[in-house]
Protein backbone atom coordinates (compact mmCIF):
# COMPACT_ATOMS: atom_id res chain seq x y z
CA UNK A 1 0.00 0.00 0.00
CA UNK A 2 0.84 3.94 -0.56
CA UNK A 3 1.44 5.84 2.50
CA UNK A 4 1.94 9.18 2.88
CA UNK A 5 2.62 11.24 5.54
CA UNK A 6 3.66 14.64 6.60
CA UNK A 7 7.00 13.91 8.82
CA UNK A 8 8.68 16.89 10.53
CA UNK A 9 6.75 19.65 8.04
CA UNK A 10 7.67 17.64 5.11
CA UNK A 11 5.10 15.59 2.96
CA UNK A 12 6.59 12.28 2.25
CA UNK A 13 5.11 9.01 0.54
CA UNK A 14 6.36 5.21 0.84
CA UNK A 15 5.18 2.73 -2.01
CA UNK A 16 4.82 -1.24 -1.22
CA UNK A 17 4.22 -0.56 2.22
CA UNK A 18 3.09 -4.07 3.83
CA UNK A 19 0.02 -3.25 5.27
CA UNK A 20 0.85 -4.48 8.59
CA UNK A 21 4.10 -2.97 8.94
CA UNK A 22 4.50 -0.31 11.60
CA UNK A 23 4.87 3.58 11.37
CA UNK A 24 8.63 2.99 12.92
CA UNK A 25 9.72 0.86 9.91
CA UNK A 26 8.35 2.92 7.34
CA UNK A 27 10.37 6.09 8.93
CA UNK A 28 13.53 4.18 9.58
CA UNK A 29 13.70 2.29 6.72
CA UNK A 30 11.76 3.59 3.99
CA UNK A 31 12.10 7.15 4.67
CA UNK A 32 15.85 7.47 5.81
CA UNK A 33 14.86 9.01 9.33
CA UNK A 34 16.64 6.29 11.36
CA UNK A 35 16.68 8.70 14.44
CA UNK A 36 13.41 6.75 15.94
CA UNK A 37 15.53 3.73 17.37
CA UNK A 38 13.58 0.19 17.11
CA UNK A 39 14.42 -2.00 20.05
CA UNK A 40 11.74 -3.69 21.44
CA UNK A 41 8.85 -3.34 19.28
CA UNK A 42 6.15 -3.81 21.54
CA UNK A 43 6.17 -0.29 23.20
CA UNK A 44 7.93 -1.12 26.56
CA UNK A 45 11.66 0.69 26.00
CA UNK A 46 9.97 4.17 24.84
CA UNK A 47 12.69 4.41 21.55
CA UNK A 48 10.73 4.82 18.78
CA UNK A 49 8.73 7.67 20.55
CA UNK A 50 6.74 10.21 17.96
CA UNK A 51 4.81 12.82 18.34
CA UNK A 52 1.54 11.28 15.97
CA UNK A 53 -0.83 14.45 15.75
CA UNK A 54 1.12 16.24 18.48
CA UNK A 55 0.62 13.11 20.88
CA UNK A 56 3.24 11.28 21.91
CA UNK A 57 3.23 7.60 20.97
CA UNK A 58 5.78 4.37 20.34
CA UNK A 59 5.65 4.63 16.51
CA UNK A 60 6.40 0.52 16.02
CA UNK A 61 2.53 -0.09 17.68
CA UNK A 62 1.46 2.59 14.98
CA UNK A 63 0.23 0.46 12.04
CA UNK A 64 2.04 2.56 8.99
CA UNK A 65 -1.74 2.81 7.50
CA UNK A 66 -3.05 4.44 10.54
CA UNK A 67 -0.45 7.42 10.02
CA UNK A 68 -1.41 7.38 6.44
CA UNK A 69 -2.66 11.66 6.10
CA UNK A 70 -1.59 12.44 9.41
CA UNK A 71 1.41 14.19 10.63
CA UNK A 72 4.23 12.62 12.68
CA UNK A 73 7.09 14.56 14.35
CA UNK A 74 10.27 12.74 14.53
CA UNK A 75 13.73 13.11 16.73
CA UNK A 76 15.08 14.74 13.57
CA UNK A 77 12.91 18.10 13.98
CA UNK A 78 14.23 19.01 17.24
CA UNK A 79 18.02 20.16 16.31
CA UNK A 80 20.94 19.05 14.88
CA UNK A 81 24.66 19.10 15.38
CA UNK A 82 24.70 22.45 14.31
CA UNK A 83 22.25 23.58 16.07
CA UNK A 84 21.43 21.65 18.88
CA UNK A 85 17.81 21.93 21.06
CA UNK A 86 18.32 22.71 24.38
CA UNK A 87 17.33 19.43 25.87
CA UNK A 88 19.83 17.46 23.29
CA UNK A 89 22.43 20.40 24.93
CA UNK A 90 21.65 19.44 28.28
CA UNK A 91 21.55 16.03 27.59
CA UNK A 92 25.31 16.13 26.49
CA UNK A 93 26.39 18.82 29.38
CA UNK A 94 24.67 16.29 32.13
CA UNK A 95 26.15 13.24 30.95
CA UNK A 96 23.06 11.75 30.10
CA UNK A 97 23.82 10.00 27.42
CA UNK A 98 25.80 6.84 26.81
CA UNK A 99 25.43 4.14 24.35
CA UNK A 100 22.66 7.02 23.54
CA UNK A 101 20.19 4.49 22.23
CA UNK A 102 17.15 6.06 24.38
CA UNK A 103 18.50 9.11 23.83
CA UNK A 104 16.19 9.66 20.58
CA UNK A 105 13.21 8.84 22.59
CA UNK A 106 13.97 10.04 25.92
CA UNK A 107 14.10 13.63 24.04
CA UNK A 108 10.70 13.36 22.51
CA UNK A 109 9.24 12.43 25.51
CA UNK A 110 11.13 14.99 27.23
CA UNK A 111 10.38 17.52 24.68
CA UNK A 112 6.82 16.86 25.50
CA UNK A 113 6.95 17.19 29.13
CA UNK A 114 8.78 20.87 28.60
CA UNK A 115 6.01 21.88 26.36
CA UNK A 116 3.13 20.94 29.29
CA UNK A 117 5.23 22.04 32.40
CA UNK A 118 8.38 24.37 31.77
CA UNK A 119 9.28 23.92 35.32
CA UNK A 120 8.59 19.63 36.03
CA UNK A 121 9.55 18.28 39.50
CA UNK A 122 11.15 15.04 39.73
CA UNK A 123 8.51 12.85 40.33
CA UNK A 124 6.59 14.44 37.53
CA UNK A 125 9.77 13.89 35.46
CA UNK A 126 9.97 9.95 36.73
CA UNK A 127 6.65 9.91 35.66
CA UNK A 128 6.68 11.63 32.16
CA UNK A 129 9.26 9.31 31.29
CA UNK A 130 8.71 5.94 32.96
CA UNK A 131 7.96 4.87 29.15
CA UNK A 132 11.22 5.34 28.51
CA UNK A 133 13.94 2.65 29.37
CA UNK A 134 17.96 3.11 29.94
CA UNK A 135 19.85 0.62 29.94
CA UNK A 136 23.19 2.79 30.90
CA UNK A 137 22.88 5.94 32.95
CA UNK A 138 20.68 4.88 35.84
CA UNK A 139 18.19 7.81 35.01
CA UNK A 140 19.79 10.15 37.32
CA UNK A 141 21.60 12.22 34.83
CA UNK A 142 18.63 12.30 32.88
CA UNK A 143 16.40 13.98 35.17
CA UNK A 144 19.32 16.17 35.94
CA UNK A 145 19.12 17.03 32.38
CA UNK A 146 15.73 17.51 31.77
CA UNK A 147 16.06 20.03 34.80
CA UNK A 148 18.98 21.92 33.40
CA UNK A 149 17.26 22.04 29.55
CA UNK A 150 14.01 23.70 31.77
CA UNK A 151 16.37 25.86 33.52
CA UNK A 152 17.90 27.01 30.50
CA UNK A 153 14.72 27.20 28.18
CA UNK A 154 13.45 29.99 30.67
CA UNK A 155 16.10 31.95 30.40
CA UNK A 156 16.35 32.00 27.10
CA UNK A 157 18.87 34.14 26.61
CA UNK A 158 22.16 32.11 27.52
CA UNK A 159 20.58 28.89 25.76
CA UNK A 160 19.77 30.09 22.88
CA UNK A 161 16.60 27.90 22.79
CA UNK A 162 14.01 27.61 19.83
CA UNK B 1 -3.13 -8.47 3.90
CA UNK B 2 -5.56 -5.97 2.99
CA UNK B 3 -5.74 -2.75 5.56
CA UNK B 4 -9.09 -1.23 5.06
CA UNK B 5 -9.75 2.40 6.87
CA UNK B 6 -13.56 3.42 7.72
CA UNK B 7 -14.36 6.55 8.16
CA UNK B 8 -17.77 6.00 9.52
CA UNK B 9 -19.16 3.59 11.70
CA UNK B 10 -21.84 2.24 9.32
CA UNK B 11 -18.50 1.71 7.29
CA UNK B 12 -16.81 0.23 9.77
CA UNK B 13 -19.90 -2.21 10.33
CA UNK B 14 -20.27 -3.37 6.64
CA UNK B 15 -16.81 -3.85 6.40
CA UNK B 16 -17.02 -5.87 10.11
CA UNK B 17 -19.76 -7.78 8.13
CA UNK B 18 -18.31 -8.88 5.16
CA UNK B 19 -14.88 -9.52 6.81
CA UNK B 20 -15.85 -11.31 9.37
CA UNK B 21 -12.21 -12.46 10.45
CA UNK B 22 -11.22 -9.12 10.29
CA UNK B 23 -8.70 -7.90 12.72
CA UNK B 24 -10.07 -4.40 14.47
CA UNK B 25 -6.95 -1.97 15.22
CA UNK B 26 -7.57 0.68 17.42
CA UNK B 27 -4.96 2.33 19.59
CA UNK B 28 -2.43 -0.86 18.12
CA UNK B 29 -1.15 -1.61 21.65
CA UNK B 30 -2.26 -5.18 21.37
CA UNK B 31 -2.31 -5.84 18.10
CA UNK B 32 1.17 -4.59 16.85
CA UNK B 33 2.96 -6.52 19.44
CA UNK B 34 1.08 -9.53 17.88
CA UNK B 35 1.64 -8.20 14.30
CA UNK B 36 5.80 -7.34 14.88
CA UNK B 37 6.28 -10.47 16.74
CA UNK B 38 4.81 -12.49 14.08
CA UNK B 39 1.67 -14.17 16.32
CA UNK B 40 -0.83 -12.88 14.25
CA UNK B 41 -1.07 -12.44 10.24
CA UNK B 42 -4.66 -11.48 9.90
CA UNK B 43 -6.14 -11.45 6.10
CA UNK B 44 -7.64 -8.09 6.77
CA UNK B 45 -6.91 -5.48 9.49
CA UNK B 46 -9.86 -3.52 10.32
CA UNK B 47 -8.59 0.34 11.28
CA UNK B 48 -10.87 2.20 13.31
CA UNK B 49 -8.78 5.08 14.41
CA UNK B 50 -10.56 7.06 11.83
CA UNK B 51 -14.31 6.76 13.13
CA UNK B 52 -14.83 10.21 14.79
CA UNK B 53 -17.79 8.51 16.16
CA UNK B 54 -16.11 6.34 18.43
CA UNK B 55 -14.04 8.72 19.81
CA UNK B 56 -16.35 10.26 21.62
CA UNK B 57 -18.13 10.25 24.95
CA UNK B 58 -21.25 11.77 26.16
CA UNK B 59 -23.62 12.39 29.14
CA UNK B 60 -26.89 10.19 29.09
CA UNK B 61 -29.96 8.98 30.97
CA UNK B 62 -26.92 8.94 34.02
CA UNK B 63 -24.70 7.26 32.50
CA UNK B 64 -21.03 8.10 30.39
CA UNK B 65 -21.49 6.48 27.01
CA UNK B 66 -18.06 6.30 26.88
CA UNK B 67 -17.04 5.71 23.14
CA UNK B 68 -14.97 2.55 22.68
CA UNK B 69 -11.78 4.69 20.84
CA UNK B 70 -11.40 7.14 23.77
CA UNK B 71 -8.01 6.44 25.17
CA UNK B 72 -6.91 6.40 28.81
CA UNK B 73 -4.67 9.18 28.45
CA UNK B 74 -8.64 11.45 27.84
CA UNK B 75 -10.24 9.07 30.84
CA UNK B 76 -7.64 10.63 33.38
CA UNK B 77 -7.87 14.37 31.98
CA UNK B 78 -11.64 14.37 31.42
CA UNK B 79 -13.53 11.78 33.20
CA UNK B 80 -11.92 11.66 36.51
CA UNK B 81 -15.16 13.09 38.09
CA UNK B 82 -17.83 11.31 36.41
CA UNK B 83 -16.30 7.81 36.74
CA UNK B 84 -13.32 7.98 39.31
CA UNK B 85 -12.99 4.55 39.23
CA UNK B 86 -11.87 3.95 35.47
CA UNK B 87 -9.43 7.08 35.86
CA UNK B 88 -7.80 5.35 38.50
CA UNK B 89 -7.24 2.51 36.51
CA UNK B 90 -6.21 4.55 33.64
CA UNK B 91 -3.68 5.78 35.51
CA UNK B 92 -1.73 2.84 36.22
CA UNK B 93 -1.81 1.47 32.46
CA UNK B 94 1.66 1.36 30.81
CA UNK B 95 3.29 4.48 30.10
CA UNK B 96 2.42 7.87 28.75
CA UNK B 97 3.00 7.04 25.36
CA UNK B 98 0.86 3.88 26.02
CA UNK B 99 -1.91 5.54 27.43
CA UNK B 100 -1.67 8.02 24.73
CA UNK B 101 -3.06 5.41 22.09
CA UNK B 102 -4.18 2.56 23.87
CA UNK B 103 -8.14 2.43 24.21
CA UNK B 104 -10.64 1.14 26.46
CA UNK B 105 -12.26 -0.73 23.63
CA UNK B 106 -9.17 -2.12 22.69
CA UNK B 107 -8.85 -3.42 26.50
CA UNK B 108 -12.45 -4.58 26.08
CA UNK B 109 -11.76 -6.52 22.72
CA UNK B 110 -8.73 -8.05 24.22
CA UNK B 111 -10.23 -9.20 26.95
CA UNK B 112 -7.22 -10.24 28.78
CA UNK B 113 -8.27 -11.22 32.85
CA UNK B 114 -5.13 -8.60 33.28
CA UNK B 115 -6.84 -5.96 31.63
CA UNK B 116 -6.90 -2.87 33.83
CA UNK B 117 -9.89 -1.28 32.73
CA UNK B 118 -12.52 -4.20 33.41
CA UNK B 119 -12.41 -3.97 37.17
CA UNK B 120 -14.01 -0.79 37.39
CA UNK B 121 -16.21 -1.34 34.93
CA UNK B 122 -17.31 -4.73 36.73
CA UNK B 123 -17.44 -2.40 39.83
CA UNK B 124 -19.54 0.52 38.15
CA UNK B 125 -22.14 -2.20 36.60
CA UNK B 126 -21.17 -1.13 33.30
CA UNK B 127 -22.29 -2.69 30.04
CA UNK B 128 -20.29 -2.96 26.97
CA UNK B 129 -22.18 -2.07 23.75
CA UNK B 130 -22.02 -4.13 20.92
CA UNK B 131 -23.35 -2.91 17.21
CA UNK B 132 -23.12 -4.77 14.05
CA UNK B 133 -24.59 -3.95 10.48
CA UNK B 134 -27.94 -5.88 11.94
CA UNK B 135 -28.32 -3.68 15.76
CA UNK B 136 -27.18 -2.63 18.49
CA UNK B 137 -27.31 -4.49 21.93
CA UNK B 138 -25.94 -3.94 25.52
CA UNK B 139 -23.68 -6.59 27.44
CA UNK B 140 -23.28 -5.90 31.51
CA UNK B 141 -19.71 -6.23 31.96
CA UNK B 142 -20.11 -9.44 34.08
CA UNK B 143 -21.80 -10.96 31.01
CA UNK B 144 -19.28 -9.74 28.34
CA UNK B 145 -16.39 -11.43 29.39
CA UNK B 146 -16.71 -15.61 28.43
CA UNK B 147 -13.25 -17.18 28.71
CA UNK B 148 -9.53 -16.44 28.80
CA UNK B 149 -9.31 -13.47 26.30
CA UNK B 150 -12.70 -13.96 24.57
CA UNK B 151 -15.68 -12.00 25.10
CA UNK B 152 -19.68 -11.91 23.89
CA UNK B 153 -19.21 -9.99 21.11
CA UNK B 154 -20.48 -11.90 17.59
CA UNK B 155 -17.75 -12.04 14.47
CA UNK B 156 -19.45 -9.35 13.01
CA UNK B 157 -20.04 -6.93 15.76
CA UNK B 158 -17.57 -4.16 17.08
CA UNK B 159 -17.21 -2.79 20.37
CA UNK B 160 -18.77 0.96 20.01
CA UNK B 161 -19.15 1.98 23.53
CA UNK B 162 -19.37 0.87 26.93
CA UNK B 163 -22.01 2.64 29.06
CA UNK B 164 -20.93 3.66 32.87
CA UNK B 165 -22.99 4.82 35.30
CA UNK B 166 -21.66 7.90 36.29
CA UNK B 167 -20.66 7.66 40.12
CA UNK B 168 -22.92 8.82 42.96
CA UNK B 169 -20.06 7.13 45.80
CA UNK B 170 -16.60 6.77 46.17
CA UNK B 171 -14.66 4.38 44.19
CA UNK B 172 -11.55 3.03 44.45
CA UNK B 173 -8.74 0.79 42.45
CA UNK B 174 -5.80 -1.18 43.72
CA UNK B 175 -3.32 -2.93 41.25
CA UNK B 176 0.17 -5.10 42.58
CA UNK B 177 2.55 -5.05 40.00
CA UNK B 178 6.23 -5.20 40.50
CA UNK B 179 6.96 -1.69 39.68
CA UNK B 180 5.27 1.68 39.48
CA UNK B 181 5.14 1.80 35.98
CA UNK B 182 4.51 -0.36 32.61
CA UNK B 183 3.10 -3.64 34.31
CA UNK B 184 0.65 -5.67 33.93
CA UNK B 185 -1.17 -6.66 37.04
CA UNK B 186 -0.24 -9.40 39.26
CA UNK B 187 -3.95 -8.82 40.81
CA UNK B 188 -6.33 -5.85 40.76
CA UNK B 189 -9.28 -5.18 42.56
CA UNK B 190 -11.94 -2.21 42.17
CA UNK B 191 -14.54 -1.14 44.25
CA UNK B 192 -17.44 1.26 43.83
CA UNK B 193 -20.21 2.14 46.53
CA UNK B 194 -23.42 2.98 45.71
CA UNK B 195 -25.20 4.66 48.30
CA UNK B 196 -28.58 5.61 46.17
CA UNK B 197 -29.04 2.14 46.08
CA UNK B 198 -27.23 0.98 48.91
CA UNK B 199 -25.24 -1.66 46.87
CA UNK B 200 -21.88 -2.21 46.20
CA UNK B 201 -19.81 -3.24 43.52
CA UNK B 202 -16.41 -5.11 42.74
CA UNK B 203 -14.33 -6.22 40.04
CA UNK B 204 -11.30 -8.65 40.46
CA UNK B 205 -8.26 -8.38 38.06
CA UNK B 206 -5.73 -11.00 36.84
CA UNK B 207 -6.98 -13.82 39.26
CA UNK B 208 -9.65 -15.73 37.37
CA UNK B 209 -9.89 -17.01 33.78
CA UNK B 210 -11.81 -13.71 33.16
CA UNK B 211 -12.20 -10.24 35.19
CA UNK B 212 -15.57 -11.23 37.69
CA UNK B 213 -16.99 -9.71 40.27
CA UNK B 214 -17.34 -10.85 43.96
CA UNK B 215 -20.92 -10.97 44.74
CA UNK B 216 -21.20 -12.66 48.10
CA UNK B 217 -18.47 -10.24 49.19
CA UNK B 218 -20.97 -7.00 47.47
CA UNK B 219 -23.69 -8.48 48.95
CA UNK B 220 -21.98 -8.58 52.81
CA UNK B 221 -20.93 -5.28 52.46
CA UNK B 222 -24.50 -3.50 51.19
CA UNK B 223 -26.20 -5.72 53.93
CA UNK B 224 -23.41 -4.58 56.55
CA UNK B 225 -22.70 -0.53 55.87
CA UNK B 226 -24.01 2.08 57.48
CA UNK B 227 -25.42 4.06 54.63
CA UNK B 228 -26.39 7.16 56.41
CA UNK B 229 -22.57 7.32 56.62
CA UNK B 230 -21.78 8.05 60.73
CA UNK B 231 -20.57 4.96 61.81
CA UNK B 232 -16.98 3.67 61.33
CA UNK B 233 -16.30 1.04 59.29
CA UNK B 234 -16.33 -1.94 62.07
CA UNK B 235 -13.15 -4.15 61.67
CA UNK B 236 -14.91 -7.33 61.22
CA UNK B 237 -16.92 -6.63 58.52
CA UNK B 238 -13.80 -5.38 56.59
CA UNK B 239 -12.24 -8.53 57.32
CA UNK B 240 -14.91 -10.54 56.21
CA UNK B 241 -14.96 -8.68 52.94
CA UNK B 242 -11.20 -9.42 52.82
CA UNK B 243 -11.64 -13.05 52.81
CA UNK B 244 -14.75 -12.86 50.47
CA UNK B 245 -13.05 -11.33 47.68
CA UNK B 246 -10.10 -13.49 48.45
CA UNK B 247 -12.61 -16.44 48.19
CA UNK B 248 -14.14 -15.23 44.80
CA UNK B 249 -11.24 -15.26 43.02
CA UNK B 250 -9.51 -18.78 41.44
CA UNK B 251 -6.17 -17.88 40.42
CA UNK B 252 -3.47 -19.77 38.98
CA UNK B 253 0.67 -19.78 39.70
CA UNK B 254 2.28 -18.22 36.76
CA UNK B 255 5.37 -15.89 36.00
CA UNK B 256 3.78 -13.22 37.43
CA UNK B 257 2.66 -14.72 40.67
CA UNK B 258 1.61 -17.38 42.82
CA UNK B 259 -2.35 -18.57 43.25
CA UNK B 260 -1.60 -17.86 46.91
CA UNK B 261 -0.07 -14.52 46.95
CA UNK B 262 -2.59 -13.59 44.40
CA UNK B 263 -5.13 -14.41 47.20
CA UNK B 264 -3.59 -12.98 49.73
CA UNK B 265 -3.32 -9.72 47.87
CA UNK B 266 -6.95 -9.47 46.91
CA UNK B 267 -7.93 -9.97 50.69
CA UNK B 268 -5.52 -7.08 51.21
CA UNK B 269 -6.48 -4.55 48.34
CA UNK B 270 -9.88 -4.84 49.39
CA UNK B 271 -9.39 -4.48 52.76
CA UNK B 272 -7.50 -1.08 51.78
CA UNK B 273 -9.73 0.01 48.88
CA UNK B 274 -12.86 -0.20 51.16
CA UNK B 275 -11.29 1.89 53.84
CA UNK B 276 -10.26 4.70 51.80
CA UNK B 277 -13.99 4.94 50.07
CA UNK B 278 -15.36 4.44 53.06
CA UNK B 279 -13.45 7.20 54.71
CA UNK B 280 -14.53 9.24 51.52
CA UNK B 281 -18.36 8.46 52.05
CA UNK B 282 -18.16 9.52 55.77
CA UNK B 283 -16.51 12.84 54.55
CA UNK B 284 -19.11 13.31 51.61
CA UNK B 285 -21.93 13.07 54.65
CA UNK B 286 -19.57 15.63 57.08
CA UNK B 287 -19.86 18.05 53.57
CA UNK B 288 -23.24 17.28 53.08
CA UNK B 289 -24.08 18.79 56.40
CA UNK B 290 -26.32 15.28 57.71
C1 LIG C 1 4.08 -1.60 26.85
C2 LIG C 1 2.65 -1.96 27.10
C3 LIG C 1 2.10 -1.81 28.36
C4 LIG C 1 0.79 -2.14 28.62
N1 LIG C 1 0.30 -1.96 29.87
C5 LIG C 1 -0.99 -2.29 30.13
C6 LIG C 1 -1.52 -2.10 31.43
O1 LIG C 1 -0.83 -1.63 32.34
N2 LIG C 1 -2.81 -2.46 31.64
C7 LIG C 1 -3.60 -2.97 30.64
O2 LIG C 1 -4.77 -3.25 30.89
N3 LIG C 1 -3.12 -3.15 29.39
C8 LIG C 1 -1.84 -2.83 29.12
N4 LIG C 1 -1.34 -3.02 27.87
C9 LIG C 1 -2.20 -3.63 26.84
C10 LIG C 1 -2.96 -2.63 25.96
O3 LIG C 1 -2.35 -1.36 25.98
C11 LIG C 1 -4.41 -2.48 26.41
O4 LIG C 1 -5.08 -3.72 26.35
C12 LIG C 1 -5.18 -1.46 25.57
O5 LIG C 1 -6.39 -1.17 26.21
C13 LIG C 1 -5.46 -1.93 24.16
O6 LIG C 1 -6.12 -0.88 23.49
P1 LIG C 1 -5.77 -0.52 21.98
O7 LIG C 1 -6.72 0.54 21.55
O8 LIG C 1 -4.35 -0.25 21.81
O9 LIG C 1 -6.18 -1.91 21.30
P2 LIG C 1 -5.73 -2.67 19.96
O10 LIG C 1 -4.37 -3.20 20.08
O11 LIG C 1 -6.01 -1.77 18.79
O12 LIG C 1 -6.80 -3.82 20.00
C14 LIG C 1 -6.82 -4.74 21.10
C15 LIG C 1 -7.76 -5.91 20.79
O13 LIG C 1 -9.10 -5.47 20.73
C16 LIG C 1 -9.64 -5.65 19.44
N5 LIG C 1 -10.42 -4.45 19.17
C17 LIG C 1 -9.97 -3.16 19.14
N6 LIG C 1 -11.00 -2.32 18.96
C18 LIG C 1 -12.11 -3.09 18.92
C19 LIG C 1 -13.50 -2.78 18.75
N7 LIG C 1 -13.94 -1.52 18.63
N8 LIG C 1 -14.39 -3.80 18.76
C20 LIG C 1 -13.97 -5.10 18.89
N9 LIG C 1 -12.66 -5.43 19.04
C21 LIG C 1 -11.75 -4.43 19.06
C22 LIG C 1 -8.46 -5.87 18.53
O14 LIG C 1 -8.77 -6.64 17.40
C23 LIG C 1 -7.50 -6.58 19.45
O15 LIG C 1 -7.81 -7.93 19.56
C24 LIG C 1 -0.02 -2.66 27.58
C25 LIG C 1 0.51 -2.80 26.28
C26 LIG C 1 1.83 -2.44 26.04
C27 LIG C 1 2.38 -2.59 24.66
S1 LIG D 1 10.87 0.03 19.91
FE1 LIG D 1 8.94 0.95 20.23
S2 LIG D 1 8.81 0.99 22.37
FE2 LIG D 1 10.62 -0.15 22.07
S1 LIG E 1 22.39 5.58 27.25
FE1 LIG E 1 22.46 3.48 26.73
S2 LIG E 1 20.38 2.91 26.89
FE2 LIG E 1 20.38 4.88 27.66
Amino acid sequence: MRVTVTVNGERRTADDVWEGESLLHVLRERLGLPGSKNACEQGECGSCTVYLDGVTCCACLVAAGQADGREVTTVESLGDAEALHPLQRAFVDAGAVQCGFCTPGLLVAAHDLLARDPDPEDSDIREALAGNLCRCTGYEKIIDAVHLAAERMAAPADGGAR
Amino acid sequence: MEFLSPATLDEALAAKAAHRDAVPIMGGTDVMVELNFDRRRPDVLLDLTRVTELREWDVVDGHVRLGAGVTYARVVDELGGHLPGLALASRTVGSPQIRNRGTVGGNLGAASPAGDAHPPLLAAFAEVELASAGGVRRVPAAEFYTGVKRHAGADDELVTAVWVPTATGPQQFSKIGTRNAMVIAVAAFALALHPEERRVGTGIGSAAPTPRRAREAEDLLAGELDWEGRGALRETVAAEFGRLVAAAADPIDDVRGTAAYRRHALGVMARRCLGWAWAEQQDRHREGGH
